[in-house]
């Protein structure tokens, strides 16, 4: 019965730009500065005061515009969105509506391998709102306007989902993008790049669109993913039972896992839009987006293709390494001093994506520079080092922030000198009289133990190949002699 | 001395004849001997303004003045100053003293004018008689028992009765013009755009400018001067150049065409006012002005475009006024957010700024926003393509400001509508953004002034400042002054 049912799916995003100052007046938007430090006549709305237009943000407008193929306005405006809050002190936000800044466009996604898009409505500009802060026990809030009038840019996809996966990989994929043009830097916990989902389902076939909820509340990846799932259920669950979805906005709880409603549409503000009097329209001309087109930089899709073709790089690889702007550019920092793509692909992945993950670190701050990273890779491809050995020298230079180099002049390097170590293989063997009963009667697995003994007596030096060959000589020899 | 002038008075300053001091004291007297009876003043700041003056006695001496030095000015409560309370003749307001004066502020004081104080205003501008005062009732000089105009009443009355030079209103469907015309003195809204509205408490922000009062032309040429020109902080303030005003006042008006609408010339004309009105066109005729006929056909529908557009401006501009963060906030112990509000605008709002607000909300409200608020602003297009097509057959539109002179206090409390539609001649200025004067062009019933109105093209502020200057070389209208104020 379920089957019968589709989700429809439409995400709105809030990405907080990384400009220095706010959209409509001079004030930083520093992250953590005591409550109202960040703050003038103007983000206070006292009386008489007026907002002039951040270009800086307009800039940031366009260039994700351009990034993701919108028709740019040559005129646009803004308009006031009115409503009474705390938090908002003019009494109305100042957003886009008739005219917003971007028109269209699509966000590039890879699902399962498959390369599809995704269509955006729109984009606009707007300022975002201050904080409540709720003391507990003592009955009243006090209001934190730093966060007022830091700029935001609203994208509105087109209600094209239609699962919570392909909702997280088109979240994904837009994130990446802002974070490449270095607009935003789309930390969702932390609330610069926020998301709202516009749910509603129909039976499969159906072209009209079933009720929609508008689910909030929504502070990561697997939030966001949670919710959808969980809204699609209830609302098909409704539907079975004979039910009629209604609209509302609904509240996802992390904790529960489930979504509750806030307000109904019968509760909806009227937020009473009209072009903002104060603003003149913005107008952009042809040279001020030539000038952003060309100072473009390469954006995740084209890394993507550029990493399968140029580096010979699997799909998933190249996926997860164009992940983020910092991860794609230590990966080519790497590739530019050690020339095995794929080796440089699989240490950052298992062995550095892995240690800093367990920190829970960013490519940011890791300990290894690339440069470091790849100068061990270019000892372990000369045989300098062997690839046991490696794991001790990066785990070394994790720890310690060292290159490889003075890390490998202190332990030695790899040997690989048959005369020295088959005095060592006759000696273990020598040892162990035993096992090396137990391997002429065929039981090979005990050549590992005979490895792992000579690796301890040298301290791991040993080149693992050539110890395996001097082995299996000596084995032969004293089969034979018995 | 107040009655000489700016240019005079400057004059004065520099041979010593009298110093700013001599000047502000003078000033604060009049005040506080005749204030008490006219109720401009909301607020006096003689200790400032002294202290002003004698810098600026020190300045002369100096031989430093600056081109407003010494001169005395009021303000309307509308505009921001950080050295004194800015009410906006609200009681919402009571007691707010704003952290930052407004531009046109800055600007007069970088110029060396002394702020003697705050004058009072229908509240946050809304009204055509100052009675909407949350403080006090202004009366006109000319006769208690009437007022003053409105909304910048206190400006008006304050000049008229010669306690200030100068002073500056806030126009924005007439509030500078109706009562300049209703005290008999000249009163300029500028183009929209001409002069910063970075510290003007918005009521419609589209509509709003700041524009200066006084008793001659030449003495508005010289505030314009002053507080006209570009400012960043202003998005809508243009950075056209600002011409010299006051060297192109002496400029002959012959070869000037007035145009004159049949919509402003026809019934509803008081007979004074007309008789008035067309003795003033005698005047320019004298003075090689050529009488144009012509019509503004959307005139009729000014009035409601305008109350349409500047309430619903007016609904969103003032929900800034919540108690979060300034002014007089009213909450029972315990009682919820919106209990706070509501206490809070409730209490604070008079009544005509409620009912503004309230049509102004009705007009942005989802359904009957293109019924009115979309509708009205398809009105304001055609009435400045009237506009357009009229300066294309005459350099400037002359009418009566007011169809009648100054009424009785209390003559329109209960019937607003009827007080709205008096401002028929002037809210187009103001919808089509062009420059407009009054000045006074003779007496009616009961010696009340009469004042005529002339509407320009944008930015030719200019152009109406000569041919008031001109009419008043020729007349004599603007040196009356109300008998009880003539010293």
């Amino acid at each position: 019965m379920r089957e019968r049912y589709e989700a429809v799916i439409g995400l709105e995003v809030h990405a907080q730009l990384l400009t220095r100052s706010k959209i409509f007046c001079g004030c930083s938007t520093r992250f953590g500065a005591p409550p109202n430090a960040n703050t003038c006549p103007v983000c206070l709305a006292l009386p008489g005061t007026l907002p002039v237009l951040n270009r800086e943000v307009v800039s940031a407008a366009v260039r994700l515009g351009l990034a993701v193929g919108s028709t740019i306005s040559r005129q646009s405006r803004f308009a006031r969105k009115n409503y009474f809050y705390p938090d908002l002190p003019k009494g109305y936000q100042i957003s886009q509506y008739e005219q917003p800044i971007c028109l269209g466009g699509a966000v590039p996604v890879h699902l399962d391998g498959v390369a599809r898009s995704f269509a955006l409505t729109r984009i606009h500009m707007e300022e975002d709102a201050g904080k409540l802060i709720h003391q507990a026990g003592r009955g009243e809030s006090l209001v934190d306007f730093n966060r007022t009038g830091v700029p935001l840019l609203e994208i509105v996809s087109e209600p094209d989902l239609r699962s919570s996966a392909e909702a997280g990989a088109y979240l994904k994929s837009l994130r990446g993008i802002v974070q490449y043009l270095g607009i935003c830097d789309g930390n969702m916990e932390e609330g610069s790049f926020r998301c709202d989902a516009n749910v509603s389902v129909r039976p499969v076939g159906a072209t009209e669109l079933g009720t929609k909820a508008e689910l909030k509340n929504l502070n990561s990846f697997r939030n966001v993913q949670r919710a959808i799932d969980f809204e699609i259920e209830r609302q098909i669950d409704v539907l079975l039972h004979g039910g009629a979805v209604v609209q509302e906005t609904r509240l996802f709880d992390a904790t529960t896992g489930a979504t509750r409603s806030m307000r109904s549409k019968e509760e909806a503000h009227d937020y009473r839009y009209f072009p903002d009097p104060d603003l003149l329209p913005v107008t952009i001309d042809e040279a001020w987006i030539e000038s952003l087109r060309e100072s473009q930089p390469e954006l995740p899709e084209a890394r993507y293709r550029r990493f399968v073709e140029a580096y010979g790089l699997s799909a998933y690889d190249a996926d997860v390494l164009t992940d983020s702007r910092e991860l794609g550019d230590y990966f080519e920092a790497c590739v530019s001093i050690h020339e095995n793509p794929k080796r440089v692909a699989n240490w950052v992945q298992t062995e550095l994506l892995g240690y800093l993950n367990e920190g829970n670190r960013s490519i940011a701050e890791s300990p290894i520079s690339a440069a470091n990273l790849a100068e061990m890779l270019n000892l372990l491809e000369s045989g300098v080092i062997s690839g046991k050995m490696a794991k001790t020298v990066f785990s070394e230079m994790a720890a310690t922030g060292s290159a490889a180099k003075p890390i490998v002049d202190r332990i030695g390097t790899q040997l690989t000198d048959g005369d020295a170590l088959s005095p060592i293989v006759c000696a273990v063997l020598d040892a162990n009289p035993g096992q090396v009963e137990e391997f002429l009667a065929g039981k090979e697995k005990v050549i590992g133990f005979f490895v792992g003994q000579i690796m301890r007596q040298t301290k791991g030096r040993a080149n693992p190949q050539l110890v395996n060959e001097l082995l299996r000589v000596e084995l032969a020899r004293r089969k034979e002699t018995t | 001395m107040i009655a000489r002038g700016i240019k005079q008075l400057r004059r004065a300053f520099d041979e010593g004849e009298t110093t700013p001091e001599a000047l502000v004291d003078e000033a604060l007297r009049r005040i506080e001997s005749g204030d008490s009876e006219l109720g401009a003043f909301l607020h006096l700041a003689s200790e400032q303004a002294r202290k002003r003056a004698s810098d600026s006695t020190l300045r002369y001496r100096a031989g430093n003045a600056r081109p407003l030095e010494g001169i005395p000015i009021a303000l309307k409560d509308v505009i921001c100053t950080a050295e004194m309370p800015t009410t906006c003749a609200s009681r919402l307001l009571d007691g707010y003293r704003p952290p930052y004066s407004a531009t046109v502020v800055e600007r007069l004081e970088g110029a060396g004018a002394i702020i003697v104080g705050k004058v009072n205003n229908d509240e946050f501008a809304m009204g055509s008689s100052t009675e909407n005062s949350g403080y006090q009732l202004t009366r006109n000089p000319w006769d208690p028992s009437r007022t003053p105009g409105g909304s910048s009443g206190g400006s008006a009355a304050a000049v008229a009765a010669r306690f200030v030079p100068a002073a500056l209103g806030t126009d924005t469907g007439g509030s500078i013009r109706q009562p300049a015309s209703f005290c008999g003195i000249v009163g300029l809204k500028p183009t929209y755009g001409r002069v910063s509205r970075y510290g003007l408490v918005a009521y419609a922000s589209s509509l709003d400018q700041i524009g200066p009062l006084a008793s001659s032309a030449e003495d508005c040429a010289e505030i314009l001067q002053i507080v006209a020109g570009g400012d960043p902080r202003d998005s809508t303030c243009v950075t056209h150049p600002v011409p010299s005003y006051l060297a192109e006042l002496g400029q002959p008006l012959a070869g000037l065409r007035l145009g004159l609408p049949r919509e402003y010339w026809g019934e509803g004309l008081a007979p004074d006012v007309a008789s008035s009105a067309r003795g003033a066109l005698e005047v320019y005729r004298e003075l090689g002005a050529e009488l144009v006929e012509l019509e503004l056909p959307h005139t009729e529908y000014a009035v409601a475009a305008y109350y349409l557009v500047a309430t619903a401006e007016a609904s969103s501009n003032l929900a800034r006024f919540d108690g979060v963060r300034y002014g007089v906030r009213k909450s029972a112990e315990g009682g919820s957010l919106l209990e706070m509000y509501k206490a809070t605008r409730h209490d604070g709002f008079g009544s005509e700024v409620k009912r503004r607000i309230m049509l102004g909300t009705y007009a942005l409200s989802a359904g009957y926003y293109d019924a009115y608020y979309l509708k009205a602003l398809k009105v304001r297009s055609l009435i400045r393509d009237d506009f357009l097509r009229a300066f294309a057959r005459c350099d400037a539109i002359v009418g009566p400001t007011m169809p009648d002179v100054a009424f009785p206090i209390g003559a329109y409390v209960d019937d607003p509508l009827q007080m709205y539609l008096t401002d028929i001649f002037t809210v187009t200025a103001n919808l089509a953004g062009l420059p407009a004067i009054s000045f006074p062009c003779g007496v009616g019933g009961g010696g009340l002034p009469v004042g005529l109105q002339l509407i320009a093209p944008a930015f030719a502020e200019s152009l109406l400042l000569r041919a008031v200057h001109r009419y008043q070389q020729a007349t004599d209208w603007h040196h009356r002054v109300p008998a009880r104020y003539a010293e």
